[in-house]
C-alpha cells in the first residue's frame, strides 16, 4: 500500500490550522484589533503580541500588525481578555452577516 | 522435521517464526498455555520481544494498538469473556487500520460461565472489522499464524486466528514447524507507512469531522465515512490478498491448499456439510460412513469467515442439491450467523439447494459421530425442506 493510498485509510492529522476543521458559521462573537491602541501596530516594533501568545488555536499572526485568521477563529475571546491596551473587542458576528447582505 | 506439540504451542511457534516484537496478553482458559510458553520464550532470549504483562484482555489489545501504531509487530491472544472485554478496542484496531495478529482460542461465553469450546466468541465479534481465519488442525495453527501477518501487514487490517478450545489447543498432534529462514524470506519486516514518531508529531484517530477537510498540507483528509467504506472495499480486496498469500506459502513451504475452503469428498456430492473449525475433520469420518451408504455427500470447512469468500461459496456449492450448515454459535433470536451468510450468498444460484441448520456442541456439549451421521442421513433423505429454523443436535430437554 503506498503511502498515499494509505493516508485516505486512517484519521491522521498533523498541528497546525485546518486540520481540527473549519469553524463554519457558528461563531457568536468575533474579536477585531483596534490598531491606533495595538501596540506593535502602533509602535511599528515586534513586541507585546501577548494575543498570539494566548490564542488556543493558534490563529492570531506575530507580525506588525497581528492577524486573525477568521477561517478558524472560535471566538472565544480570550485575546480581548489578555490583551493589556483593550486594543481587542469583540464584535457580533450579526453586524457583519447585515453588513455582507 | 515433525514436533508433537499442544495446539497452543504451535500457535506460540508460530508467534516466534514470525519475529513478533510486542506480546501482550492476559491468561485465560484454553488459551494460558499459549501465552506462558510466549513469556518462556521472551524469558530465556528465545525470542527478541517485549512480553507486557497486562492487568485485562482490554489493556493487552490496547497495548497492540500502541505498539503497532509505534512500527512494532505486535501479537495478543485470548478466549471467550477475554475476547468480550477487548470489544471496544476490536473495533479500534481494526478501524485505525493496525495489522494485529490475535489467537482466539474458542470457547463458550458466559453466563452460565462455562470454560469448554464452541464458536460464539468469535462469531459475536465478526462486525467488529477484523479478518477471521479458523484452523483445523495444529499444522494450520502454527501456518496461519505466519499466514495472518503476511495478509495483515498487506492490507493492514488485523487478523484472528481461531481454533477450538481443548479439542486443539489442549491436544497433541504432530506438525511441521516451517524452516525459520523461510519464514524470515516469506514475511519480510513490518514497516509501517506512518509510524508514530516524536519527530514528526500528529494525532491518530482523534475525533474525526463527519465531512472530507483539507489538511495543513493543502491534501483532502477523508472523514469518518470514507474511512469507514474503505476498511469495508479492503476487506473485499483482502480476499484476493489471503489467495496470494496462500499461493506464495506453498510455494516457499510446499502445503497448503484452497484459501477458502477446506473441501473433503465434495468434487462429485450431491450434499455439502460445512461448518468452521476442527469439526469439518469430526466430519470426514461421518462422510465416510455415509459415502459406503451409497449418500454422494462430502464436508467442507471454512477456512475464512470475515472476509466472507461468498464468491468461492458460491462457486463451489452452486450445483449440489443441499447444504447442510453445522453451528457451535447462534444468532440469538433468528438463526445460525454461518447459516444466514450462506443463504445470502446462495440467494443468486437457481436452482438454489436447500440448507438445513444444526446447532451443536454448545458449552463444549459431546458431539457424537452417530448424532452427525443421523442428521446428515435425514437432512440428506427428506426431500422436503424443514421449517426454516435451526435445529438443535444433542439437546436433552426435559420435558
Amino acid at each position: 500500500m503506498t503511502k498515499k493510498n494509505y493516508a485516505c485509510r486512517i484519521s491522521r492529522s498533523e498541528p497546525g490550522p485546518g486540520d481540527g476543521g473549519r469553524t463554519g458559521s457558528w461563531r457568536v462573537l468575533r474579536p477585531v484589533i483596534d490598531l491606533e491602541k495595538c501596540i506593535p501596530a502602533k509602535r511599528n516594533k515586534p513586541a507585546c503580541f501577548t494575543c498570539w501568545l494566548y490564542c488556543p488555536d493558534g490563529v492570531i499572526t506575530r507580525t506588525i500588525p497581528p492577524t486573525i485568521d477568521y477561517e478558524y477563529c472560535k471566538g472565544c475571546e480570550i485575546c480581548a481578555e489578555e490583551c493589556p491596551v483593550d486594543a481587542i473587542t469583540m464584535v457580533e458576528e450579526t453586524v457583519f452577516l447585515k453588513e455582507e447582505k | 522435521m515433525h514436533v508433537i506439540e499442544s495446539g497452543n504451542v504451535a500457535a506460540a511457534n508460530g508467534v516466534k517464526l514470525s519475529r513478533v516484537q510486542v506480546v501482550a496478553a492476559y491468561p485465560i482458559t484454553p488459551q494460558t498455555p499459549l501465552t506462558e510458553k510466549l513469556s518462556e520464550f521472551v524469558d530465556g532470549g528465545e525470542m527478541e520481544a517485549e512480553y507486557i504483562p497486562v492487568e485485562s484482555e482490554h489493556s493487552a489489545l490496547a497495548v497492540c494498538i500502541a505498539a503497532s501504531s509505534a512500527g512494532a509487530r505486535a501479537f495478543t491472544a485470548t478466549s471467550a469473556n477475554g475476547l468480550l472485554y477487548m470489544n471496544e478496542q476490536l473495533h479500534w484496531a481494526a478501524g485505525a487500520r493496525l495489522p494485529i495478529v490475535m489467537c482466539v482460542v474458542n470457547r463458550g461465553i458466559g453466563a452460565p460461565w462455562t470454560v469448554w469450546n464452541d464458536h460464539q466468541d468469535a462469531v459475536s465479534q465478526r462486525d467488529t472489522g477484523w479478518i477471521q481465519l479458523y484452523a483445523c488442525d495444529h499444522q494450520q495453527i502454527i501456518d496461519t499464524v505466519i499466514k495472518a501477518y503476511a495478509i495483515a501487514e498487506t492490507v493492514s487490517i488485523p487478523v484472528m486466528v481461531c481454533y477450538d478450545g481443548y479439542l486443539l489447543s489442549h491436544t497433541y498432534m504432530p506438525f511441521k514447524p516451517p524452516e525459520s529462514n523461510q519464514v524470515d524470506e516469506f514475511l519480510p519486516r513490518f514497516s509501517p507507512e506512518f509510524p508514530l514518531n516524536p519527530e514528526q508529531p500528529c494525532n491518530l484517530n482523534t475525533v474525526t469531522l463527519s465531512d472530507i477537510r483539507p489538511d495543513v498540507h493543502g491534501d483532502t483528509a477523508p472523514g469518518y465515512m470514507e474511512i469507514r467504506h474503505n476498511l469495508h472495499t479492503d476487506l473485499r480486496e483482502a480476499l484476493g490478498v489471503i489467495q496470494q498469500v496462500e499461493d506464495n506459502f506453498h510455494q516457499t513451504f510446499g502445503r497448503g491448499g484452497h484459501p477458502f475452503l477446506e473441501p473433503y469428498r465434495c468434487e462429485d456430492a450431491n450434499y455439502i456439510a460445512v461448518c468452521l473449525g476442527s469439526l469439518s475433520y469430526h466430519l470426514r469420518d461421518v462422510v465416510d460412513v455415509l459415502r459406503e451408504a451409497g449418500i454422494a455427500i462430502g464436508v467442507c470447512g471454512l477456512r475464512v469467515y470475515r472476509p466472507f469468500p461468498d464468491a468461492a461459496v458460491r462457486e463451489y456449492f452452486k450445483s449440489v442439491k443441499g447444504l447442510i450448515i453445522f453451528e457451535k454459535a447462534l444468532s440469538y433470536g433468528y438463526e445460525g450467523a454461518l447459516f444466514a451468510d450462506i443463504k445470502a450468498a446462495m440467494y443468486a444460484c437457481t436452482p438454489r439447494p436447500f440448507i438445513h441448520n444444526y446447532i451443536l456442541g454448545l458449552g463444549g456439549r459431546e458431539i457424537q459421530t452417530h448424532q452427525l451421521k443421523e442428521a446428515l442421513y435425514r437432512s440428506c433423505t427428506t426431500e422436503v425442506a424443514p421449517e426454516d429454523m435451526p435445529q438443535w443436535l444433542g439437546l436433552k430437554l426435559q420435558t
